[in-house]
């Protein structure tokens, strides 16, 4: 389109890089390069909701898994806690405790690699560093230590992921009513055994990421900083929880809005939006409405809305994680520093359930035949809060799924971050890649991952307007 | 010598091969001494450079992006490699072409997404062929050293389809 004196000129960034996904920005400029508006679009569609129907609801944990490499297990575990609903049954002890370590190795595994893997070339090389050398290899050469734990820490997650369900990505240990295997003392002995180490590297890397956070005290203040909600699920006590709990809701003061909220009732207060620049729907808190009822999810969500881990380092991170800010810490960028006290809560609360004689216990499946028609499962994933929503017929074959994946839970709040980043750090006059890269890291900050968000079977509309410098609508068109 | 320079491309998958190339875990060290990671997800390169010797591409080709994007790979890769079921038969991703033609117009994909789920293969050219679901770190060591070193890698007892 040519550039003319009523349409805005544009920066598109595509796609972006180092996040989990395939996704764009816009940046629309006005006349003078400011920044106006901003728009993160996520450009693949996957498909899932829709090509279940039919199939057995037994195959979902496996099939579900499918949507995402990178967190399967949080989709395993949230279809697996469907089907224990449509199976009406309630799964043995021991094997609700190796789901759990199950769900904790993926945090941390999928933790590590967003901080390590894609977002610390940011910090350790630059914002500003040769983007060319600006990735984990880059760190590998210069800061080999810390690529290094950055390794270690996310093969111990995969490794135990292997220990348990027989291979790193996509295992089909979890099953319907349980999970298919029993725990082997040899299997517990050796993730017992690399404990501590793990726990060193962790509280190291904290350190570590606490005393550079320093140097970007600007990215700070303009890396998705404002008042939002927060969202995710706590135990019943208030503590926090990765398997389950109710949902509750706080403010940007920290104060809680709602709490106890069943996730199988979530469409009563989770509305879902069409976003027509993305292929990731935009969910919102009902009673506050679109898009006053913005939210965020994820581990700086549940260090706002946990009063607790329950374990002891972590329990006194938190205590100085609040100390950042009275309310709510709001700032995006904090995202990781929450990122990295979830890894050490893993890794203790780990030790906690292995030391549980009940975790090597045989009985681990609970049999039966479908005994409901509908079930919801939910769980907190390495980035918020996931649910699968089933229906089946008489036979178990699905008939009908819901998914709302936590990333999507934070595309209103993605949206807004890009805005504000850009509007502090981009100058259309004067373009720096450095800039742009800004406004991706704060993407990263969110560790998105988009295959997940683009599951859906996409109602969408495909809306293109032209729009004037005074926000009239000059021309629309719809398909 | 100069370095080889290696890509890895992700299309319509889930990135479980990529978390699975990740799995070498140290290995990356080896691999990055003998090669250049010129093109991928993990780097901040945006566009497809010319003259990459090998590309790893995971995924199945399920848009006119997807379309484009591999024929441009193709034209600029030495060795392409279908990496993972999704890229050898389309796997998941194709499980939506069940759905009737009109069906699946009432739904999105009549939007940007105009083609079925197929494979790289259906469109363009691919020299070497890694199944499984995701393939193993080992496998994909063992096939990436194979490559650099300038042989074809015998996968038949390493790795199957699924698995």
């Amino acid at each position: 389109m040519p550039e003319t004196a009523t349409t805005r000129k544009t920066i598109t960034i595509d796609p972006v890089t180092r996040i989990e996904g395939h996704g764009k920005i816009t940046l629309h400029l006005d006349a003078h390069g400011r920044v106006e508006d901003a728009r993160f679009h996520v450009t693949q569609f996957r498909g899932f909701e829709k090509f279940c129907e039919g199939r057995p609801f037994s195959e979902m944990p496996s099939l579900m898994a499918r949507t995402c490499g990178i967190c399967p297990v949080s989709h395993l575990i949230a279809s697996a806690k469907a089907c224990d609903a449509l199976l009406a049954v309630r799964i043995p002890r021991a094997a609700e405790k190796l789901r759990r370590i199950f769900g904790l190795a993926q945090v941390l595994q999928s933790h590590a690699l967003s901080l390590f893997h894609l977002a610390s070339p940011d910090f350790i090389l630059g914002f500003d560093s040769d983007p060319a050398r600006r990735n984990v290899f880059g760190v590998l050469q210069e800061y080999p230590e810390i690529a290094r734990n950055g390794i270690r820490l996310r093969q111990f997650g995969q490794q135990i992921i292997e220990r348990l369900g027989g291979k790193r990505i996509h295992p089909a240990w979890i099953v319907p009513g349980g999970v298919s295997e029993p725990l082997s003392i040899a299997n517990r002995d050796a993730i017992l055994v690399d404990l501590p180490e793990m726990l060193a590297i962790a509280q190291l890397t904290l350190e570590w990421f606490k005393g550079i956070t320093e140097k970007f005290r600007e990215e700070i203040t303009s890396f998705g900083n404002f008042p939002t909600l927060f969202m995710g699920i706590v135990k019943d006590d208030g503590g926090l929880t990765f398997y389950d709990g109710k949902i509750r809701i706080v403010d940007a003061s920290g104060k809680v809005v709602a709490g106890g909220l069943d996730p199988a009732k979530y469409q009563d207060f989770i509305g879902e939006k069409v976003e027509s620049s993305s292929y990731m729907k935009s969910t919102y808190y009902k009673p506050m409405g679109y898009p006053d009822g913005i939210y965020r999810v994820g581990p700086l969500a549940r260090l706002n809305i946990a009063d607790r881990f329950g374990t002891l380092r972590a329990d006194q991170e938190m205590a100085e994680f609040h100390e950042i800010q009275r309310t709510a810490v709001l700032s995006s960028f904090h995202y990781h520093h929450a990122r990295l006290i979830e890894i050490l809560y893993c890794i203790e609360r780990m030790q906690q359930l292995l030391d549980d004689p009940e975790i090597l216990s045989k009985h681990v499946r609970a049999l039966a035949r479908p005994n409901s028609e509908e079930g919801v499962g939910a769980a907190e994933a390495p980035r918020g809060t996931l649910i699968h929503h089933y229906k089946i017929d008489e036979n178990g074959l699905m008939r009908w799924a819901n998914l709302i994946i936590a990333t999507g839970h934070n595309g209103l709040a993605m949206n807004r971050s890009i805005l504000q980043v850009a509007r502090h750090f981009v100058h259309g006059e004067r373009l720096e890649e450095g800039m742009l890269n800004r406004v991706e890291a704060v993407i990263r900050a969110y560790d998105p991952c988009l295959s997940c968000s683009t599951h859906a079977d996409g109602r969408l509309a495909l809306v293109i307007q032209l729009v004037a410098h005074d926000g009239m609508v000059i021309h629309e068109l719809r398909r | 010598m100069s370095k080889l320079r290696l890509a890895t491309v992700w299309l319509d998958g889930c990135s479980g091969c990529h978390m699975s190339f990740l799995d070498l875990d140290e290995r990356l060290i080896a691999v990055a001494d003998k090669a250049d990671l010129v093109y991928s997800p993990l780097v901040d390169q945006k566009e497809y450079p010319p003259d990459v010797d090998i590309a790893l591409v995971e995924g199945a080709v399920s848009s006119e992006d997807d379309l484009h994007k591999i024929q441009i790979i193709r034209q600029r890769t030495r060795t392409l490699v279908s990496l993972g079921d999704c890229a050898v038969t389309a796997n998941v991703p194709s499980m939506r072409n069940q759905f009737p033609l009109q069906m699946s117009l009432d739904r999105a994909y009549k939007e940007n997404v105009t083609l079925n789920p197929g494979t790289p293969t259906e469109v363009v050219p691919v020299d070497v062929f890694i199944p499984g679901c995701p393939p193993s770190a080992d496998t994909i060591f063992y096939a990436v050293c194979e490559l650099l070193e300038g042989r074809s890698p015998d996968l038949s007892a390493l790795t199957r389809f699924g698995s």
